[in-house]
């Protein structure tokens, strides 16, 4: 048990790293593109939006971050 | 620069005539990550060496590196063969973008002053006062503590090297160069590290991080969305106008953004209800 712990832990703290912010920002945005591309909504404007959404996910990750 | 093709590269040359160009790019990119995580593992292998035992710790180093060759190896071999091209993108594009905006929200951070520089000296105080407080245990015939932690510090630092790599290698059809990148900035580093025999503080390792951050963030950002592709019916990539060109445009963005978040973040230096400020926001050991 203390072995899966352990690995999860550093998995954990290897992917999510010090900010779980950072991450979710950034699932948040693909798992919005995902339902988009799912849907069939595929257009040659997505993949710019999607990153435009990813940089505005960041901002708000990180004033979060500094505000609290 | 889609993962597992062939043909024109970022510059619109063929491989055969570039090979060069793009390879010394990747390389480039791959040797100024490795050396950053290579300075941070050094200083932890120096204070437990200088202030335990430099054989427990040079053991420590040695199974860390063959762990890591283990690591590559099975990670490599897994991601290329059993994951689809679209499926790939987005798995490591998606890593790689974490660790890239992981990276740049610690420049942005630094550089306007609400964190602490990345101080490697510090850190090397730091480890040896900790090593010198630990209790001796030895098992196999190793001093445990200096074993142990040479062991982590190497092998942790050492995984993120090997996911660029990995990721960068696939990524741009090569990965033997993205090896060679990472083999020459430890190679570096080890050196410089006998001959200097302290800690490197004079790498400029703040900067290289943010550099490193940036191009982590934009190749991330740039595969991440292209893979998304996987959830459709046709399993192709997302298409991004302009192509690889738009790489340009994602850097060129995130630099802006970084800049423009470091202006607006900044902490007054002689604003004394931020004195705390920095301090507070910055957990000791938060560093790489």
């Amino acid at each position: 048990m203390g072995f899966i712990r352990g690995f999860a832990q550093f998995w954990y703290d290897f992917i999510i790293g010090d900010d779980w912010k950072i991450a979710a920002a950034v699932l948040t945005v693909l798992v919005v593109g995902g339902a988009c591309v799912l849907a069939g909504v595929t257009g040659l404007w997505l993949a710019p939006v999607l990153a435009v959404g990813i940089a505005l996910a960041f901002v708000a990750a990180l004033l979060i971050d500094v505000r609290s | 620069m889609s993962i597992g093709t062939t043909g024109k590269d970022l510059t619109g040359w063929e491989d055969a005539d570039v090979g060069s160009s793009a390879d010394w790019g990747l390389a480039i990119s791959v040797f100024v990550a490795a050396i950053v995580e290579m300075v941070e593992a050094l200083t932890i292998v120096l204070a437990m060496g200088m202030t335990r035992s430099w054989r427990s710790t040079l053991v420590g180093v040695g199974v860390a590196l063959v762990a890591l060759a283990g690591f590559t190896a099975v990670t490599g071999y897994a991601l290329a063969t059993w994951l689809p091209r679209s499926a790939l993108q987005l798995v490591i594009g998606t890593l790689i973008l974490i660790f890239g905006l992981q990276w740049l929200r610690k420049a942005i951070l630094r550089s306007s002053g609400r964190k602490a520089m990345h101080d490697e000296a510090l850190i090397f105080e730091e480890q040896s006062a900790e090593a010198r407080g630990a209790a001796k245990v030895t098992r196999f015939g190793l001093d445990w503590f200096s074993f142990v932690v040479s062991f982590k510090g190497v092998f942790l630092e050492g995984v993120e090297v090997v996911f660029i790599v990995i990721t960068f290698g696939l990524n741009a059809d090569n990965v033997p160069v993205a090896v060679l990148g990472a083999v020459a900035a430890i190679v570096l580093v080890l050196v410089a590290g006998v001959f200097v025999h302290a800690p490197l503080t004079r790498v400029p390792e703040n900067t290289l991080k943010y550099g490193v951050g940036l191009l982590l963030a934009t190749f991330g950002t740039f595969w991440a969305v292209e893979g998304l592709g996987a959830l459709s019916a046709g399993h192709e990539s997302l298409e991004w106008p302009g192509s690889d060109l738009t790489l340009l445009v994602i850097l060129a963005g995130w630099l802006l953004l970084s800049r423009v978040l470091v202006s607006a973040l900044r902490v007054p230096d002689d604003d004394p209800a931020d004195d705390g400020l920095a301090a507070a926001t910055i957990p000791a050991r938060e560093e790489a």
